[in-house]
């Protein structure tokens, strides 16, 4: 047994790289892992239930949600209600692993569940840019979902034991970094107006999907649609 | 099945929520990747695959500018100037989140 030829590299340097590139995002996941750990004590979740959320489940806006529906006494319906809701604001991880499988094809298959585990928009966003100029080293999406989960589970604690460090992150527009984030990646993705054009099919039935149904479907919506586009349009 | 309902209504009930949230997370997390695992790449998968990323950013941020108002959308606009002319993440971020604060500031 010898790895493929073409297998990717995975290198510590990568691991590095990758951690480096979330520094620019390290005060807004701070601030807002600090904002979620307060709100599980207001929601009346222990400190192991608030962190387990956060060193498990590794994703805000679901564990947010999570709250709004948190249950003092659990019930089989209760359960599957925060479980379907959990699915649903997640499922956008389902197109951002499928558009970044390419790369991933040929690793192993433990490293590669590994690797999944840590995958949030962030780090997503950040091997999607790192992969589309050409690099290959898989190091740094791991190390980059590594670092974010790290600071994502150590800010949830003292936001439970001490309450929010940010009385108002909003004005700072610390709630609207992570679309920051993505609007920038927009520049390194281009490839000239004409593979954009199934951006903008996402970008319509985003609109309309968010206009018409509530919740994150939007994003999965238009998301598809895009993809369905650019397989039509070429 | 009263015996599930009564283990669920006791102190493991919300541990078991939480085990329920990973695996759910979990699976969307992997399901894309061992889903296309399973597609042949044909030159329309392809071009699916290559209009995705993009599809994905955009489908993302315009609900959400447009939610956030004139700040929010000259935030970002101010953060897409910013990347295409130093290509430098940082620059773009603080570029948009000085647009939006300034403006929220001012009471936009």
């Amino acid at each position: 047994m010898h790895a493929p030829l073409d297998r990717p590299p995975f290198t510590l340097a990568g691991c590095w790289q990758g951690a480096r590139y979330t520094l620019p995002l390290w005060p807004s996941i701070i601030v807002f892992a600090n904002a979620f750990g307060a709100a599980a004590v207001q929601k009346g979740l222990t400190l192991e239930q608030a962190m387990g959320l956060s060193a498990f489940v590794f994703a805000g806006a679901s564990q947010m949600v999570a709250l709004e529906v948190w249950q003092a006494t659990w019930t089989p319906a209760t359960v599957l209600a925060v479980t379907t809701v959990t699915a649903v604001i997640n499922a956008r991880m389902i197109l951002m692993g499928a558009a970044i499988q390419p790369w991933l094809a040929r690793e192993p298959l433990g490293r590669n569940a590994l690797n999944l585990f840590l995958l949030t928009d962030a780090n997503w966003l950040i091997g999607t840019r790192y992969n589309a100029e050409g690099g290959r080293d898989v190091g740094v999406l791991f190390g980059a979902g590594a670092t974010l989960w790290v600071i994502w589970v150590a800010a949830t604690l003292p936001g439970y034991l001490l309450g929010s460090l940010v009385p108002e992150p909003k004005r700072f527009g610390l709630d609207l970094v992570l679309p920051i984030f993505f609007a920038a990646m927009l520049i390194p993705l281009w490839k000239g107006w004409r593979p954009a054009r199934p951006w903008a099919v996402a970008g319509l039935v985003a609109l309309a999907v968010h206009a018409l149904v509530p919740g994150y479907a939007f994003i999965v919506a238009g998301a598809l649609a895009g993809a369905l586009a650019g397989a039509i349009l070429g | 099945m009263s015996g599930i309902s009564e283990w669920i209504a006791g102190p493991w009930g919300a541990a078991f929520a939480i085990l329920c949230m990973t695996i759910a997370t979990y699976l969307c997390r992997a399901s894309g990747v061992v889903l296309m695992s399973h597609v042949t790449i044909t030159p329309r998968v392809e071009r699916a695959l290559r209009a995705l990323p993009g599809s994905i950013v955009v489908a993302t941020i315009l609900p959400l500018a447009l939610d956030g108002g004139v700040p929010a959308m000259a935030g970002l606009v101010a953060a897409i100037v910013a990347m295409s002319l130093v290509r430098f993440e940082l620059a773009a971020l603080l570029a948009g989140l000085g647009v939006i604060a300034l403006l929220r500031a001012g009471g936009l």
